[in-house]
């Protein structure tokens, strides 16, 4: 097993990036002047001649990673997701996807845990536009490992991969991870056939904090960490709803468009089943830190627990 | 070029031309107005500027064209198929279900065509990823961009162009369609691009100011760029909107609209006469 490790998954992300350009001279990595933020600064200090910063115009960083892959490179390119995969939704759309081009999109600082700089860079809406492009892989690692092993898989898989990245240091969850990390895939993180808790990025460790708490309550909760919304494992999904009957989902990411509705999505064409989402319910954020935040909007250990409670009458 | 030369590109230009019509017209739809007024600038680029094979259309080494202004692909198609990437019997089925020819370039499903476009603004970023690219391979390639002058409207345009002029890549020429005509009227009353090549010159580049219909003036510019270092530069071409078909040239209503039966026939009628008057000049 290997050890807990505190992290913000946007740096692991820089550190394997710049681990990976070792052996891959096709790597490229630009930014839209957020290096130090993204953490791409890691690899620009190793490959300062293969680092591309364009500036504040994320629209045509968007473009120019597209041309370069167009001419084989495998470009990274990381904004925050309110920019990388907001503001140059189109561009990533046309540029990138309708072409299937080989472009790494990092979305960092996602989600409601930006904190103090509040709703106009909180970006609750990444997944639910990135899913919606064809040929699209999106992927919400948990922690410091996952993080590492995805970018691996994205830079081995031939085609466009949305990758997101968060703002806060999170205690590593999938140290005990033995199953090797693969696309499309998720993790039971914890058997149980009570009801099943299908979470993603940040809330895994909330899931399985949630997890611990419920057991002392004599509640089984499978946990499930979804690190690919798409293309979403449908199998470890209708399986879980088969088993346990009733799923919960948790993501810092708005419920309309992100894994809750993927999960309810695929219910209800293969087996209709109670969906409980807990995420950002179609509002704006605000100003604060990024801890209150997440105890405000409910994207936490103990509304996990509480939601279970209530759906269990327990 | 020498006489030969030139009236050899003239009739390919020609050729170009009635292509552009029969694909539109079997379209039922597209962009005939822009398609002719670059009809020069596909054939030059295509039959004489860049280092090309239609046999190898993925060659790591060769030239590559972006179509900014992807509307225009009638005319980008009509040159490919001139330069012979494909049969021009795949003209007439542009934009049909299951056709090879989209309404905008497909670089997935087309030979020849370097990058997917359409979206205004965006070709030109990828162009310019493209050029940066060949730097950072130390490549001879050059890249080349095509971009209307309604297009230049849009913001990311000048964001690729401050990129490139900062970059300092002289592999990359810009030419922008100066055709003065956008769907909603004269791009001067509509969103007010010029002066054009002073704004180019602000970003960086190094500009020229030609008659886009004339292979002479084209041969200059492109040579110019060639010669030019250490700066990107673009070409402003003047040009005629719906050059060649008298009833289109300068009516802004032939920007996106396929001609009628009998419209057909007279644009045709025309261009086959001009071709004549050229082949036998």
């Amino acid at each position: 097993m290997r050890e807990m490790v505190k992290k913000a998954t946007r740096e692991s992300f820089g550190e394997t990036v710049a681990q990976l350009a070792e052996t891959d001279p096709n790597i490229l990595v630009l930014d839209a002047d957020l290096a130090e933020a993204t953490k791409t600064s890691i690899f620009r200090k190793k490959f300062p001649e293969r680092f591309i910063d364009c500036g504040i115009a994320e629209a045509n960083m968007i473009g120019i990673a597209a041309g370069l892959a167009a001419c084989g490179k495998t470009p990274f390119a990381a904004s925050f997701a309110m920019f990388s995969a907001g503001r140059a939704y189109e561009q990533v759309r046309n540029s990138v996807g309708y072409p299937h081009l080989n472009v790494k999109i990092a979305g960092s600082h996602a989600g409601i845990s930006v904190g103090e700089d509040g709703a106009t860079h909180q970006c609750c809406e990444d997944i639910a536009l990135m899913r919606t492009i064809p040929g699209m892989v999106v992927l919400n690692p948990a922690d410091h490992y996952e993080m590492q092993a995805a970018v691996r898989a994205a830079a081995a898989h031939n085609g466009p991969v949305y990758i997101r990245l968060g703002r806060l240091a999170v205690d590593s969850c999938t140290q005990d991870v033995e199953a090797p990390f693969e696309i499309g895939k998720g993790i039971t993180l914890r058997e149980g056939d009570d009801i099943t808790i299908i979470a993603t990025g940040l809330l895994v460790k909330e899931a399985l904090q949630a997890h611990k708490a419920l057991q002392a309550a004599g509640i089984q909760a499978r946990v499930i960490d979804m690190h690919t919304i798409k293309p979403l494992d449908r199998e470890l999904v209708v399986k879980a709803a088969k088993e346990t009957g009733h799923i919960v989902t948790a993501e810092e990411h708005s419920v309309i468009g992100g894994l809750g509705e993927a999960v309810c999505a695929v219910l209800s064409e293969e087996l209709p089943t109670p969906v409980t989402r807990i995420g950002v319910n179609d509002v704006f954020g605000h100003s604060g830190p990024a801890a209150d935040l997440l105890r405000e909007f409910g994207l936490s250990a103990e509304n996990i627990e509480g939601t279970v409670k209530r759906i269990l009458k327990k | 070029m020498n006489a030969q030369e030139r009236k050899q590109l003239q009739i390919t230009a020609a050729k170009v031309r009635l292509g552009i019509i029969e694909g539109v017209f079997h379209a039922k739809s597209g962009h005939p107005g822009g398609s002719l007024s670059s009809a020069e600038i596909f054939t030059y680029l295509y039959c004489k500027e860049m280092h090309v094979d239609p046999q190898d259309p993925q060659n790591p080494g060769r030239d590559r064209f972006v179509l900014s202004k992807g509307h225009c692909a009638p005319g980008l198609y009509a040159a490919l198929a001139q330069r012979g990437y494909f049969d021009e019997n795949e003209l007439q089925k542009l934009r049909h279900i299951g056709a090879m020819l989209q309404g905008h370039p497909d670089m997935k499903g087309t030979p020849g065509v370097d990058m997917s476009s359409g979206s205004l603004g965006q070709g030109v970023s990828a162009a310019v990823g493209m050029a940066l690219a060949g730097k950072l391979d130390k490549a001879s390639y050059r890249v080349y961009t095509l971009l209307g002058d309604g297009e230049i409207e849009e913001g990311q345009v000048w964001e690729a162009a401050m990129f490139a002029g900062h970059h300092k890549l002289d592999n990359l020429c810009c030419i922008v369609d100066f055709n003065g005509l956008q769907i909603d009227g004269p791009v001067a009353e509509v969103g007010g691009p010029e002066p054009i090549d002073q704004k180019f010159e602000a970003f960086g580049f190094e500009t020229m100011a030609i008659d886009g219909n004339d292979f002479d003036e084209i041969e200059k510019a492109l040579e110019a760029a060639k010669a030019c270092q250490g700066k990107p530069f673009a070409i402003i071409a003047k040009t005629i909107k719906g050059k060649g078909v008298s009833f289109m040239e300068n009516q802004a209503g032939w920007h996106g609209k396929a001609p009628n039966g009998e419209e057909y026939e007279a644009a045709m009628a025309e261009l086959k006469k001009s071709l004549e008057v050229l082949e036998h000049a």
